[in-house]
């Protein structure tokens, strides 16, 4: 069990928990929206590790990431910045797996552990391929957070849900990241991981509305809202607009 | 099937050597997995074999010819056979490798193909395969490319398919494979995403390539009545690589000297370090921070900034060998080839000619014998040709 696994069973005595999603380095003040967003609640924070080719993210997200790699962000300046900002609520960082493939393994799970990243989501690391990543990261308790699809057989969650860290992530629909209107099959896929593991099931892709957010909680361990923050950021919201935002997530969850 | 051996099946994770795998999100390994499962299954149903063959035959325009090329053979000092993918249906290899997979998209139910295309080769060529066998087509198509390759829109258009320019990323071939894949997640159970090369997640780098496998197969054949047992060289252009895997497939047990020609800048193999992109690990152009860079070539099919797994492999262990020719010597191979042969090559076939020319009499002796794979024809290119000969561009 990770450390990540320890802190989520405390979250709000049991309590759904709310995972705001921002790209590192999107713009030069990026960690106060993330400081913002712990202050009006966010019990878990994840962050984006902008990748040239994001095959399972939506518009508003591959925006993002080209906006953040021309400003330079990388793994390395990431870290760095989450290292001295400290937060006080658990960070998983998201990124593709050339990030940590380029970077080196145990280089990278190395560079998580001590900047105090506590857990990954690589979504292009699928079962298969899992190992040795895994190892590594385990090795330096970083928690590596596998997701189920709605496509997803019985037997492989039931694989899924044995190697599971942290939280699993419940993908609500097979699409990539976005914007939606309903909460998609996120019931059948988080009684799929329930079935499972004891792990909890957090909800992502197309958490656009506070209202879709009260809707996935209520089938699940919490949600991760990414593409509705981050379009607020690219429309040149302030720090205290987003944690308005996170604040009504946080409202509809409570 | 091509035997084991050099070029032997991947193991069962889509493995050659370090290179391959299956690098896609947790929505997309069903489909993979499934995918694996019904090719293992028809490519060993001869009833399936049987009529990849016979559609090759009777719509796909196989066997192409091997034809000797006796004033380039003058010229250059060695003895060269041309394998003449020139002269299949929409003009290049490419329909062996969409006939296989809209045949078996059709065997596992599915009812509708998605493509990626750069200059809009494979995406004819997809559109071609889907209206013969009754299938709805999607090709997602960089923006860019949409622009330049303006005619092969309308002739997917004209082929029934519906064409998607993408506008995320570098708006070209890369990143329609990016949107591809988006899209594929989310139609993934009627849908067959025809990949146009040696690349991508296992199965589709050994079931391209084992599509592509008649090249060699028939050109081993046709040597032989020339009375050539084994050419001592087996020439190819590499973008992803699907040409080349297929007549190599043909020699990799052979004795014959397998030479992949890459644009000098979309030179994976010469340029590129290890990472994982587009589902596979292979060798890739990427920066310091595994950032994908964009390739660069005067050819649009060689414009790609990886190569298929199972080349970075051959290239490991040595069996094959990749070479570069820039920009500055292709439109003289083409050129070349059009005048002393009345074939005038692809744009990306003129890189493998360029490189003959070049090595001919010193890498490759005087007297060798030589098989070019001629992977298409250069009806596409020639506007552009004509401007570059201009001096318009």
């Amino acid at each position: 069990m990770t450390t990540l696994d320890q802190r989520l069973r405390e979250v709000r005595g049991g309590q759904k928990a709310l995972v705001p999603y921002f790209i590192g380095g999107l713009t030069p003040d990026w960690t106060n929206y993330v400081a913002a967003a712990i202050h009006a609640g966010a019990d878990v924070i994840e962050v984006g590790v902008p990748f040239s080719d994001p095959m399972m993210d939506g518009p508003v997200i591959q925006e993002g990431a080209l906006r953040a790699l021309r400003a330079n962000a990388t793994l390395e300046s990431i870290c760095h910045e989450v290292s001295v900002a400290a937060f006080d609520v658990p960070v998983v960082i998201m990124t593709y797996f050339n990030v940590l493939h380029h970077f080196g393994l145990a280089r990278s799970a190395d560079l998580l552990a001590t900047s105090g990243v506590a857990g990954v989501i690589v979504p292009d690391l699928a079962l298969e391929e899992l190992e040795p990543w895994r190892e590594h990261a385990s090795a330096s308790d970083v928690a590596t957070i596998l997701m189920v699809a709605p496509s997803s057989p019985v037997d492989r969650v039931q694989r899924i849900g044995e190697l599971a860290d942290g939280f699993v992530y419940a993908a609500a629909r097979m699409a990539v990241t976005g914007r939606s209107n309903d909460v998609g099959d996120a019931r059948r896929v988080v009684e799929m991981v329930r079935a499972a593991t004891t792990t909890p099931a957090y909800v992502g892709i197309g958490i656009t509305t506070p209202d879709q957010a009260r809707d996935a909680a209520a089938l699940s361990d919490g949600v991760i809202v990414g593409s509705a923050l981050v379009q607020r950021i690219l429309d040149g919201e302030t720090a205290s607009d987003v944690e308005s935002a996170v604040r009504s997530f946080r409202r509809a969850l409570d | 099937m091509s035997a084991a051996g050099v070029m032997g099946p991947p193991d069962a994770g889509g493995h050659f050597g370090p290179f391959g795998g299956r690098f896609v999100p947790e929505a997309l390994m069903p489909a993979c997995l499934e995918l694996d499962a019904a090719f293992r299954d028809a490519w060993g149903d001869a009833s399936f074999v049987a009529e990849y063959h016979s559609t090759l035959r009777e719509f796909g325009g196989r066997p192409t010819p091997v034809t000797y090329l006796g004033r380039l053979s003058e010229r250059l000092g060695v003895e060269v056979y041309a394998k003449r993918e020139d002269l299949a249906h929409t003009g290049s290899h490419k329909i062996n490798n969409v006939v296989g997979q809209a045949l078996l998209t059709r065997r596992m139910g599915k009812t509708r193909v998605i493509a990626e295309t750069g200059a809009g080769q494979h995406g004819v060529a997809t559109a071609t395969a889907a209206a013969r066998l009754g299938l709805a087509c999607t090709v997602y198509m960089g923006e860019v490319d949409t622009e330049r390759q303006s005619l092969n829109v309308f002739r997917m258009e004209l082929l029934g398919a519906s064409v998607v320019p993408v506008t995320s990323g570098s708006r070209t071939l890369k990143d329609a494979v990016n949107e591809a894949l988006r899209e594929w997640v989310t139609c993934v159970a009627d849908t067959h995403y025809c990949i146009g090369s040696v690349m991508g997640p296992h199965p589709f780098p050994w079931m391209v390539r084992e599509f592509q496998s008649v090249i060699g197969v028939e050109a081993a054949g046709q040597l032989r009545e020339f009375g050539v047992e084994t050419p001592d060289f087996v020439v190819a252009c590499v973008g992803g690589g699907s040409n080349a895997a297929g007549v190599f497939a043909g020699f990799a047990d052979s004795s014959a000297q397998l030479i992949g020609v890459e644009a000098a800048g979309g030179s994976a193999v010469g340029l590129g370090t290890p990472g994982v992109l587009h589902g596979m690990r292979s060798l890739l152009l990427q920066d310091d921070h595994g950032q994908i860079e964009e390739a660069y070539s005067i050819s649009a099919g060689l414009d790609y900034p990886g190569i298929g797994p199972e080349h970075a492999h051959l290239a490991d262990v040595g069996r094959a060998r990749y070479v570069a020719v820039g920009d500055d010597v292709v439109i003289g191979a083409l050129q070349l080839l059009s005048e002393l042969e009345g074939i005038i090559p692809a744009l990306e076939t003129a890189h493998a000619v360029a490189w003959l020319a070049r090595a001919a009499g010193d890498e490759v002796p005087r007297g060798s014998t030589v098989l070019l794979n001629l992977s298409g024809r250069g009806d596409k290119d020639v506007a552009q040709v004509r401007s570059i000969l201009r001096g318009e561009s």
